[in-house]
């Protein structure tokens, strides 16, 4: 349901060398095509609106909602028999024995010992001591403070439950995600064959398949570990995949001339060239591991989740916030050790070993045999095995319980007017003049299909029109057409929000160094801590609502889009900006004439983005009132009898994110360069 | 060899560390072990696991956790907790993976699925829990005191305009619920002509919240709500008369004209686990209490901010009768 990515792929890169200046060689300018088909958009809709709209009521559902209701009904019933069930009941038994395991190993009583067999002091020092030995000194430390605050805010238990399904979920994730990325990478169509399904996997909302998950692979750590799984397995396959794609063909030519076997190549050449992308996918696979923390404890999954949803049922904003943090915490500091894991492996293969190799050796066979001293210690005594309570958590608890008071008291009589009048000028419109959403939802839907389609034809060309039709086609037999659109318009009102966030804080970050060390944990912060953390502040500053959802969209997809594009305005060479100060332009040209035009990449990149993220927040939208498909799946995963209507509503979303995905790929390829976009490009626009 | 050196006054410094720190208080961890193992024996094994699901509501969570108290206490069970939604936990009846559902508000389709006949029998009716459930269309209290005519439904066009926002296209908003909840309010709406557009709140932290700031800020809301429940007793939203309930006026569902009856809400378990013989199921059938115990737990829990255990813990000394009168 969510996508996390401190760092979505190609933030880092270089914006490339081949989407130069603009093309404007055509007669009338694309722009005032699109404007064109807008208002004779918004002519027909004036007298025709209101009517074949598609509009299914709130508790209503259509033939094709209860075909899907009684296929699952099928499954369900046919679970002692199904041969498919039989096998997933037998992978879940090994995950569930595991996480069991681990559990009364690191986190919970191995009775009759009343404590782990290891304590949280013999957990931190292993855990310090792996930092140190794949990242350094810095990073042990940030492990060691991580592991502290877990136990000092008093979550202990939770944090390292949720460290144990996320490290199943991940390890199985390189089980399978490596051969898949290996297949991806040398067979073209098996490429386009597993995109299509990591798409899938990415796009479908979770609360769609919680529920089959949990039919197959039963209540609790197995189901929580096989849900992660699904939405964390594509970064990997993805990533990884182009990564070993991308390994120079002189090298693989050159090595090859020496004779060497397919598995050789794989193994001596590919895979080591491509160790620093790997890795990256990686990283990418973990983040999106943690953001299913909390999803994953709507069927008793072990972590930090449930604290979460504890502080949820009681209205405490603060109850939630403290777990919601160690998230946040837990991300960052399994984001910072790959990161530098990465880092340090590249130099260290490039200057050819450590320099000090013996000495290092010795530091961390002392320290190591430290680490076991302090495990020893931690099975043996009482302070060591427990940790011991503190205060800390439930006062800062009531802080951020105060603080949420505070803001929401004193802006509140602000925030409400702000939301009715932003929503009637943007969303509703008047009887005369149409809102994004009148338009969008109240007309035909044979009008707003065909809009849609000639705008999709008019921005990317031929490439977008044929995805386009597809998608619509395909939401229009799923019978939920009015809902869509509704979704659709907060979809494109959220990005257009979070672009604007993008383009102020992205240059600001990039042309400010000490702005970036600021924002960037803010922005991490964001991307992690659960949604269902701030849903209550935001609630009560703007009521349950289609603004209220917008609001969440940002917040969760705004940080993306300012990374890539702060990365994007950094990566202008230094020397472009030098010659155009020289010719004595201002801040202002500086920043509108040469800096945002060469990270034009990165813009798109961004757009494309913060599309997708915001339509993955279209589910907390039903939590808060703004109806529609998120709604839809809300109502699916919470009564039997809808699961079918919450699935066509799934299915919807995947369809609109596929549409928006394809029309801003194709309008960016269409507009940059006459030739195929690279590989580069394509991959970084997955939807991850 | 000062390297080696080194190494060799690290592991000596460690060494000595272990033994410093293995000896404060390192008998504690042994004695609760043979302790618990003693405990264990004299259980005699007769009360195995309980599986008791907790469906994500804090009334629901009182009931669970007394009843798993008391199963823990006097019958020794072990008790699991698992947080499931209800359709989930209905799915595990049959795995074994569920034993008790200690709340049900009324589950047709999922009775159709599950119960003997027309389902796999996995799951059967184990009696009311003595809880009544009351839903219906409430008002924030300062509403109801200022335009005391609002809490009959033949008023509540004279008010639509009031209750209009951006969401509800130019009628009065009805503030619908969690999709947990069986609702027929779009039905009411249009059956009672009403001027209303209902807007789901989509969750109950969304619903509690709107009502909080209602009241808070004096505004118009009018919207889906229940009781038992914990926020009644810090905002008592007030009720508004529909047309009486009659049997048969909730069917066909789109013909609703009347208010929701009062629900008795049941005890649901697994099929598998009652016929056990297990000491837990003769706790769990016997187990029936009323509105205000549960309410009483559910502000420990909400408002005094226990833990659910505690909560639950404190309930159980402070009523031993009531206790007594679940044991088998």
């Amino acid at each position: 349901m969510t996508a996390t990515a401190l760092r979505p792929p190609g933030a880092g890169a270089r914006p490339e060398d081949d989407v130069a200046p603009v093309q404007r060689m055509r007669r009338i300018p694309r722009w005032a095509l699109a404007v064109a088909v807008v208002v004779g958009w918004v002519v027909v809709w004036y007298f025709t609106k209101g009517t074949d709209t598609l509009t299914l009521g709130g508790r209503e559902n259509t033939d094709t909602h209860d075909t899907l209701t009684s296929f699952r009904d099928w499954v369900l019933a046919s679970r002692d028999t199904n041969p498919i069930v039989q096998l997933t009941t037998s992978i879940a038994e090994v995950f569930r024995s595991s996480v069991d395991w681990l559990q009364r190993m690191l986190s919970t009583a191995n009775l009759p010992r009343p404590v782990p067999e290891v304590g949280w002091l013999g957990v931190t020092a292993v855990a310090a001591w792996v930092g140190l030995a794949i990242a350094g000194w810095r990073i042990a430390l940030l492990v060691t403070a991580s592991f502290l605050s877990f136990g000092i805010l008093g979550f202990w238990q939770d944090s390292i439950d949720l460290l144990i399904v996320t490290f199943l979920a991940v390890l199985a994730a390189v089980v399978i995600g490596m051969p898949l990325a290996i297949w991806i990478a040398t067979s073209a169509r098996a490429n386009s064959v597993v995109s299509v399904v990591l798409d899938l996997m990415q796009t479908m909302p979770t609360f769609v398949y919680l529920i089959p998950v949990v039919l197959f692979f039963g209540i609790g750590a197995s189901g929580a570990v096989v849900a992660t799984l699904i939405y964390a397995l594509p970064p990997l396959v993805r990533i990884a995949g182009h990564g070993i794609r991308s390994v120079s063909p002189t090298t693989i030519e050159a090595t090859d001339s020496a004779g060497q076997s397919r598995m050789q190549r794989l193994r001596k050449v590919q895979l080591p060239m491509a160790r620093a992308t790997i890795i990256v996918g990686l990283n990418q696979t973990i983040m999106a591991a943690l953001s299913m923390a909390t999803i994953a404890s709507f069927v008793d999954g072990p972590g930090l989740g449930q604290p979460v949803l504890d502080g949820l049922k009681i209205n405490d904003v603060g109850r939630a916030f403290v777990p919601g943090l160690l998230i946040v915490v837990i991300a960052v500091m399994l984001d910072r050790t790959t990161t530098a894991a990465s880092e340090r492996a590249e130099n260290v293969a490039r200057r050819g070993g450590h320099q000090h190799e013996r000495r290092r050796k010795l530091l961390l066979a002392g320290t190591g045999l430290l680490a076991l001293v302090l495990v020893y210690v931690s099975r043996v005594s009482l302070w060591a095995a427990e940790f011991p309570e503190s205060e800390l958590g439930t006062s800062l608890a009531s802080v951020a319980d105060s603080a949420s008071t505070w803001v929401t008291d004193n802006l509140s009589s602000y925030t409400n007017p702000f939301r009715n009048e932003f929503t009637v000028l943007v969303l509703n419109g008047s009887d005369d003049r149409p809102g994004l959403q009148s338009l969008l939802a109240e007309s035909p839907w044979y009008v707003t299909g065909a809009a849609i389609a000639v705008l999709a034809l008019v921005v990317g060309g031929l490439r977008a029109l044929l995805p386009t039709l597809v998608c619509l086609a395909g939401i229009y037999f799923l019978d939920l057409w009015h809902d869509a659109m509704i979704t659709l318009t907060m979809t494109l009102v959220g990005t257009v929000l979070v672009m604007l966030l993008a383009l102020v804080f992205g240059v600001w970050m990039a042309r400010s160094r000490r702005t970036d060390l600021v924002v960037r944990p803010l922005l991490d912060a964001g991307q992690t801590i659960p949604p269902f953390v701030y849903l209550i502040p935001v609630l009560a500053l703007f009521g349950p609502s289609r603004f209220t959802a917008i609001v969440a969209g940002i917040v969760y997809a705004a940080p993306a889009a300012i990374k890539l594009v702060a990365d994007g305005v950094k990566g202008v060479p230094a020397t472009t900006i030098e010659a155009s100060r020289s010719t004595g332009a201002t801040r202002w040209q500086e920043i509108t004439k040469v800096q945002l035009p060469m990270a034009r990449s990165s813009l798109v990149l961004a757009t494309n983005q913060g599309l997708l993220y915001v339509l993955a927040m279209a589910v907390i939208g039903g939590l808060v009132g703004a109806g529609a498909l998120g709604y839809d799946v809300v109502l699916g995963f919470s009564r039997s009898e809808e699961w079918g209507k919450g699935m066509a509503a799934g299915a919807s979303i995947v369809l609109l994110g596929v549409m928006l995905d394809r029309i801003t790929r194709a309008a960016a390829a269409d507009r940059s360069a006459p030739r195929e976009p690279s590989r580069t490009s394509r991959m970084r626009w997955g939807g991850i | 060899m000062t390297r080696g050196w080194k190494g060799g006054r690290l592991a000596a410094l460690a060494v000595g560390a272990t033994l410093a720190l293995a000896a404060c208080g390192s008998n504690s961890i042994d004695a609760e072990t043979q302790e618990n193992e003693k405990k264990a024996q004299a259980a005699g094994g007769a009360c195995e696991e309980l599986n008791m699901a907790v469906n994500p509501w804090v009334g629901y969570e009182a009931s669970a956790y007394v009843v798993g108290t008391v199963a823990e206490q006097e019958l020794g069970c072990t008790v699991n907790y698992k947080n499931l939604k209800e359709d989930v936990s209905w799915q595990g009846f049959a795995t074994g993976e569920v034993d008790v559902v200690i709340e049900d508000w009324g589950h047709p389709d999922l009775e159709k699925k599950f119960f003997e006949g027309s389902g796999d029998g996995s799951a059967m009716d184990f009696g009311p829990n003595g809880n009544v459930g009351i839903i219906g269309w409430y008002v924030p209290p300062w509403l109801a005191e200022e335009h005391p005519d609002i809490l009959e439904w033949e008023n509540l066009n004279k008010y639509a305009q009031d209750f209009a926002t951006s969401e509800s296209g130019g009628q009065g908003q009805f503030l619908g619920a969690d999709p947990s909840y069986v609702q027929f309010d779009e039905a009411i709406v249009e059956n009672l002509d009403l001027d209303f557009k209902v807007v789901f709140s989509g969750s109950e932290a969304a619903s509690i919240e709107a009502f909080e700031q209602a009241e808070k800020n004096k505004e118009f809301l009018i919207g889906y709500f229940y009781e038992p429940q914990w926020f009644m007793s810090v905002v008592p939203l007030e009720k508004v008369a529909l047309p009486p309930y009659k049997e048969g006026c909730q069917e066909p569902p789109e013909d609703v004209d009347c208010d929701y009856p009062e629900t008795v809400l049941k005890k649901i378990v697994s099929t598998e686990w009652a016929e056990s013989g297990d000491p837990s199921v003769d706790l769990v059938k016997n187990f029936e209490w009323t509105n205000e115990d549960q309410n009483t737990v559910a502000k420990y829990i909400s408002q005094d901010k226990m833990s659910q255990e505690d909560a639950a813990a404190k309930w159980v000394e402070e009523n031993p009768d009531k206790v007594k009168a679940w044991l088998p």
